[in-house]
Parts: C-alpha cells; structure tokens; sequence
C-alpha cells in the first residue's frame, strides 16, 4: 500500500499538472474574487471565509477525475484489481494521495489568501484547522464521484455534476468554523461535526468507490 | 404467493397493465375533486387570502418529492441485493417525477411567498434543502444517462442512490445549522392544537391521496415503457443475430 502511494505520488508530481494547478486556481480565484465585490476590506472580510472554502473546494474538483482516469486507460486498474490488497485499500490509498497532493497544499496556501481577502487574523488559525479537517473529506467524496465516472469518457462536468452536491454538508460546517472563528464564537459544534463527516466519510465511502469500481470493471 | 413473483417482468407486465387505467382514473377522480374542492369550496384565510390555496398543490409536492426518494432508495436495495431488473427499472423511471415535483414545490413555494414573505426565494433551510434535493435528482438522472450499458447503469445508480441518501440527510441538518428558517413548521401534525382548520385539512389530504396515486400511476407506466424498450433492444439484437448467421 505504501508502494501505491509512493507510485501515485510520483506520478502527481513528475507528470506535472494535478499538483500545481489546484493551487494555481485556487489563486486565481482569490485574485478574481476582490475584482468582482470591490476592494472594501469589509466586504472582503465578510465574505472571506466563504470564499476560501468555496476555492478550495473547486481547487479540488479540478484533479478529481485524474484519480482514476490514467490507470484506466493504461489498464493499471485492472493489475490493481487482481493485486492481493483489496479494493477498498487501493481506493483509500487513491483519496488519500489526493489529498496530499491537493488538500495539504490548500490548506497550507489558505492562509497567504486569507490576508488577500482580509481575512480576521484571529480567523487564521481556525482556517487552517477547517481546511485540515475538512479537506480529507473532499478527497474521499470525490474518490467516490471518479469511481463512478470512471468508465466515461467525458466524465468530467458529470462528475462535478455528482460530486458538488455531495459537498454541501462539508462546505457548510468548514465555513462556519471559520465564520464563527473570524466572530470570536465558539467553533466547537462546527469542528466536532466537521470532523464527524470525514471520519465517517473515510470509514464508510472507500467501501461504496471499491463497489463502484468494481462495477465499472465488470 | 410472494410479493417477489412481481420482480418477474411478464407478471409484471400482465399484472399492471389492466391497473392502469383504473390507478390513472382515481388520481384524476382524486385530483379533480380535491383541487375543485380546495380552490372553490373553502374560504379565503383571513390574513393569507386567496393565496392560501397554494397549499393543495405546494405540500403534496414536496411531500411526493421526498417519499419518491425514498422510494427510489428501497427500489435500488432490492435491485442490489436481489438483482430484479423490474426494481431497477422502477427507480429509473421514478427519478423525472421526483425531479419534477421537487420543481413544482419550489415554483409553488416562490409564487406564494412572493406576496406572503414579499420575496421569490430566500436562502431557508427548508429551501436550500430542496433545492440541493432537486440537484441529487440532476445527478442521478445525469448518471442514467451517461452510462450505455443498463446493467452497469442500474448498479452504479443504486450505489449513487444509497450514498447520496445519506448526503441528502445529512445537507438538511446541515442547512438547519447554517441558518434560520423563515418557512412555517410542518404543515400537518398529529397534535390537535397544531392543526390547520378542517375546512383546508381535508381536501388537503384528498390532494396528497391524489398526487400519490398520480405517482404510482406514471410510475407503473414509465416502468412499462422502460421493460417494452428492454424487449425492444433485445429482439433488435436477436434479429441483427440471425442475420448475420444466413
């Protein structure tokens, strides 16, 4: 398994693409955002935690169908299969080099754009910890939403089609820490059920993505 | 005698056919008398006015929009579990009539709060739940249709139909955190204090009897259709075998 991850890994990085560009977007959109409101810095703070978690989402929609899409098409995926680790392991293993190569460096990115968008400085620290929480969760649903599409050729807006949906729940509670961070609230309730939803989801969804794939390769 | 004699298409079919009419009957009977009913014989509410009478049509809807999901939940765990096409063909043909009345509530819910809350839309929790319903619908009716083979098509929608089950469940009370609602509690409640009036009550629940039946009846007739289409591709099949034998 830690061979898998080494491999997918190596692949994010050397085959360029998946690893940079989620974080290039997710500049961009903080770019883009101050363009569209206006520059007025309480606007901006307002609207900051939203926005982050919103970019960071989208950030990892853009990699999502590269998951499983090579290893498709080269029929690596069917070696996989017949490999002796189960499928629900190769799954996780998937979701979790994702989120190495897209959620860890969100996360470590958010705050530079937290200071573009004006974000409390007391909110900071309460962004990182949402985005680290949160993120795996994204990772993991979206595994799910590329074994379903696997098999299509256009998958990609099917895919985002399916996937977004399925983020609203983490969405609302990663936001709201932070809102409530940037308020000086108790974020308490929010982390609590953040932190529920991606242990559920990285307990349960890898069984639900290895059914979808296994389907997908009947 | 079992219910699963059913799953058989033949006896599906021979059993269902004569139904239909009879089922489509009564929802119009149903519909019919209870929308004559509750848009003509009952008084205007005292503050609400006539705009009240929204209510035979919005709250079946919604109340149709959910159970349908349900539904399509119980359809899909009998078709993976006991792999019966009838059960898998069900919820396929169910889904455009859950998306539909998901519309049908949201565009009544507008036009009534237009006047009532002075605004179309407002980002309330039973709302947003709705609307992120309607958007599960999308993707289960987008996946249908993207994938060609129907088996594959069947078992990768049923898997998308448990998991996003629980995501559904799960945006509601998410929603319910993220903000307050400006939408009125449940609309029928067992409480004899939390009733609305008799007058609305009853043609209310003749409109729900009726929007159920509806189901039930373009349910059974799109599954007909989907079982026909089935027999159609696979005689074409058969055909295009024999030709190429001689």
């Amino acid at each position: 398994m830690i061979a898998l991850l080494a491999r997918d890994l190596r692949l994010a990085i050397r085959a360029g693409g998946g690893f940079g560009l989620g974080l290039a977007f997710f500049l961009i959109l903080a770019v883009l955002v101050p363009l569209g409101v206006g520059p007025d810095p309480q606007v901006l703070a307002r609207i900051a935690p939203g926005v982050l978690w919103v970019g960071a989402l989208l950030a990892c929609l853009l990699s999502l169908d590269r998951i499983f899409a090579l290893d498709w098409e080269d029929g690596s995926l069917d070696l996989l299969a017949t490999a002796p680790i189960p499928m629900e392991g190769v799954v996780a293993i998937k979701a979790a080099a994702h989120w190495i190569t897209t959620g860890l460096p969100l996360t470590l990115a958010a705050p530079v754009l937290g200071v573009l968008l004006n974000l409390a400085p007391a909110a900071q620290g309460w962004l990182v910890l949402s985005l680290l929480l949160g993120t795996p969760a994204l990772s993991v649903i979206g595994t799910f939403g590329a074994a379903l599409t696997v098999g299509l050729r256009r998958g990609g807006l099917l895919l985002s089609l399916l996937v977004l949906p399925l983020y609203v729940p983490t969405l609302i509670y990663g936001a709201s820490v932070v809102t409530r961070g940037a308020e000086g609230l108790s974020t308490a309730t929010p982390l609590a059920l953040l932190a529920g939803i991606t242990l559920g989801a990285a307990a349960l969804l890898p069984f639900a993505s290895a059914a979808a794939i296994r389907i997908n390769l009947r | 005698m079992s219910l699963w004699e059913y799953a058989n298409p033949k006896k599906f079919m021979d059993t269902t056919g004569p139904l239909v009419p009879w089922v489509a009957g009564a929802a119009a009977v149903a519909m019919a008398t209870g929308l004559i009913w509750g848009f003509f014989l009952t008084p205007d509410d005292f503050r609400q006015g006539s705009t009240v009478r929204i209510v035979f049509i919005h709250v079946p809807a919604a109340m149709m929009a959910i159970n349908i999901w349900v539904m399509m939940l119980v359809t899909s765990l009998v078709w993976l579990i006991r792999r019966h096409h009838v059960s898998a063909l069900a919820a396929k043909a169910a889904a455009p009539i859950g998306l539909a009345m998901t519309v049908i509530a949201l565009i009544t819910g507008g036009l009534w709060g237009q006047p009532m809350w002075g605004t179309w839309w407002v980002w309330d929790p039973r709302l947003t739940s709705f609307l992120v319903l309607c958007l599960f619908y999308i993707g289960y009716i987008a996946l249908w249709q993207a994938i060609e083979d129907p088996d594959t098509a069947a078992d990768l929608t049923a898997v998308l139909c448990l998991v996003g089950s629980v995501f559904a469940l799960m945006s509601r009370y998410a929603v319910f955190f993220w903000s307050q609602g400006l939408h009125q509690g449940a609309s029928l409640s067992v409480q004899a204090g939390e009733r609305m009036a008799a007058d609305y009550r009853y043609p209310l629940y003749l409109c729900m009897v009726a929007f159920g039946l509806l189901f039930v009846a373009l349910v059974l007739v799109g599954t007909r259709t989907e079982i026909r289409a089935r027999r159609m591709k696979a005689l074409e099949a058969r055909a295009r075998m024999t030709q190429g034998l001689t």
